[in-house]
């Protein structure tokens, strides 16, 4: 049985569309992200399962049972909001337990569970301290505990790292997947940002317009994009709009050059398509040793720490590589140099019947 | 080497000016009211005896004090909730609700009493009768803007939102949300509202001297207009009375220590 079953999800908000028939199933245990841009959906998406929020049409079931019509109070539902949601009068273990309070534990075992869950997520010694006294990422970490302390059948994370500070952010969603994996909670997690989501998720569903583009496993959603727009979302990708010039010998025109793709094969001889690559397999060297052909100028270099990201325009095209320091200290800017990349590395996506995407600035 | 703080002297001026302007008139009323009623000199507390042995002071008192506690009830019920579910459901009706607050200031206290006798007549004479009725149902209306605008203060410096949400995804009800959650979190201005409420009511003349009820106000005018010395007593003492009032329901209200406004981010 699906831990959650969200079917033909739409709402409306008057005339504008929030979301689209949203179908989406998620099996008991698992950690599954709403990825996407602001306004895509996915916090809509949340709320209606959380119960803030009616939809217009569509069912919402968990663990097999319709709660579309069940209040947030009885869902058994735990969330932990992008907003600092702790009550402010309540020390962290009154906030722990005030799930338990409303379900009329008996005061020993609530307190004694409240700071179990506070041990868990790291906080035992400020169970006394109010949120005030507590920097943002504890008090992420004391709503976590106070969601998870009314063992929900569900729990729901809304951006609950955005308001943090880089280094908490990563600490934090480890922890997150480390307390949800031990308890086995099917999880859904909201997020804006795909790194955060690849990293922590069993599954991503990509969101746009209202409606799921891709979902699957973080490598899936990584190296194969379904759509332009998940090509786009998803990572840094070099998009190079070309045609298919050779299907049999899988080989595109571009600007001119023609480049091998392995993916093109047994495509429309001239489909317009898109080639994707990622900045990580272009090889950049000094101009005049590239099999495919392709040259360019390189127009910026980037020091990004582990690597360094060259721009590099070669046809219409800025191309994006992240190559070592050192060879990167090689190719200074204003240096001529060929790109390539490995033929069966390139995915391809349609693009006949589609209006060009923007260009992708990274 | 931490840095000297210096107080300008321009400052210092305005300091003593501003105190002077309180001090003053009260440090007066203080040397008149030691006055002796009879000869006229200075020093006695007979005017302050006289004052705290008539019955009429003590019964005044109690009344304009009980009414004060009965408005800020009953002004708290109606107006908590309804702030409350303005923030959260209606936040439109805010702009109505700020209009409609601002009436009780343009509307003449004569209008507002006699409006409000005609309107009440033909009620139960246990209210239209007695203070506790008629007199609570005019201060509430009077107290609205002061307690409305705190508590919007209030309700505006926490998120509502979240905190209804997050209360409720732990399986509280509406009840329960506004008790546990939402009231404690705008504690402080209630009891700015309150305060305010109370120096209000302590101090309304205009109404229950026009619908003939005998409240503490209308204890000073009678005793003004025939004892000036301890006129002076009793002011002075309903200053003092006003503030021990505000003190006890600060301590009240505060009660265990709790923090203030935080986590409103």
């Amino acid at each position: 049985m699906a831990g959650v079953e969200l079917r033909q999800l739409h709402r409306r908000f008057g005339d504008v569309v929030a979301l689209d028939g949203i179908d989406l199933e998620i099996e008991s245990g698992e950690f599954v992200s709403f990825l996407g841009p602001s306004g895509c959906g996915k916090t809509t998406a949340l709320r209606l399962v959380a119960g803030f929020d009616r939809p217009t049409s569509g069912r919402v079931f968990v663990e097999g049972k319709d709660i579309t019509d069940v209040p947030p109070n009885r869902r058994d539902v735990g969330m932990v909001f992008q907003a600092y949601s702790l009550f402010p009068n309540m020390t962290a273990v009154k906030n722990v337990e005030f799930g338990l309070r409303v379900r009329k534990h008996a005061r020993g075992s609530r307190k004694a569970r409240a700071l179990e869950l506070l041990e868990l997520v790291g906080l035992g010694h400020a169970a006394d301290r109010y949120p005030h006294q507590l920097s943002g990422g504890m008090q992420q970490r004391v709503a976590l505990a106070r969601a998870l302390a009314i063992e929900p059948r569900l729990l729901l994370l809304d951006e609950p790292l955005s308001a943090l500070d880089a280094k908490v952010r990563i600490q934090l969603r480890e922890e997150i997947r480390r307390i949800q994996t031990r308890l086995g909670i099917t999880s859904i997690y909201v997020t804006h940002d795909q790194e955060e989501a690849l990293s922590i998720s069993d599954r991503v569903a990509v969101l746009s317009h209202g409606r799921i583009e891709q979902i699957g496993t973080p490598s899936e959603i990584y190296g194969a994009p379904a759509t332009p727009f998940v090509a786009e979302f998803v990572g840094t990708m070099n998009r190079i709009e070309s045609t298919v010039a050779d299907p049999d010998d899988g080989r595109v025109t571009y600007d001119q050059t023609s480049l091998a793709v392995d993916a093109v094969r047994g495509r429309p001889r001239g489909e317009r398509v898109l080639v994707l690559v990622r900045p990580e397999i272009v090889e950049v060297e000094a101009a005049g040793t590239a099999q495919n052909g392709l040259v360019g100028e390189v127009v910026s270099q980037t020091f990004l720490g582990s690597v360094t990201r060259l721009r590099v325009l070669a046809g219409p095209t800025e191309w994006t590589a992240d190559l070592s320091a050192a060879r990167a200290a090689a190719l200074p800017i204003g240096a001529r140099v060929s790109l390539r990349f490995p033929s069966a590395g390139a995915k391809v996506l349609s693009l006949e019947g589609e209006e060009p995407p923007e260009p992708s600035d990274g | 080497m931490t840095p000297r703080k210096h107080i300008a002297p321009g400052a210092v001026v305005w300091l003593l000016l501003g105190a002077a302007y309180f001090v003053i008139p009260l440090a007066a009323t203080l040397i008149f009211s030691l006055r002796s009623n009879q000869t006229g000199t200075c020093c006695t507390l007979e005017n302050y005896g006289e004052i705290l042995h008539d019955p009429q002071f003590s019964k005044t008192i109690k009344t304009s004090f009980i009414l004060s506690l009965e408005t800020i009830v009953v002004t708290l019920l109606l107006l908590v909730p309804t702030v409350y579910w303005v923030h959260l459901r209606l936040p439109r009706l805010r702009p109505v609700l700020g209009f409609i607050a601002l009436v009780p200031f343009v509307v003449p206290a004569i209008i507002l009493v006699v409006g409000l006798l005609d309107i009440y007549k033909g009620t139960p004479s246990w209210f239209y009768a007695e203070p506790y009725g008629f007199l609570v149902g005019a201060y509430v209306i009077l107290a609205f803007p002061y307690m409305y605008f705190s508590l919007d203060a209030g309700f505006r410096a926490i998120d509502v939102h979240t905190l209804t949400e997050a209360s409720q995804s732990l399986g509280a009800r509406w009840t329960t949300t506004l008790v546990r959650v939402i009231v404690p979190n705008i504690k402080a201005s209630a009891l700015a509202g309150s305060f305010l409420t109370l120096a209000i009511v302590m101090g309304e003349f205009t109404i229950a001297s026009l619908a003939v009820f005998d409240t503490f106000p209308i204890y000073i005018q009678y005793i003004n207009q025939n004892k000036a010395y301890p006129a002076s007593a009793v002011t002075l003492l309903s200053f003092a009375i006003t503030w021990a009032a505000m003190l006890a329901l600060l301590a009240v209200g505060r009660g265990r220590r709790a923090p203030a406004a935080a986590g409103a981010h």
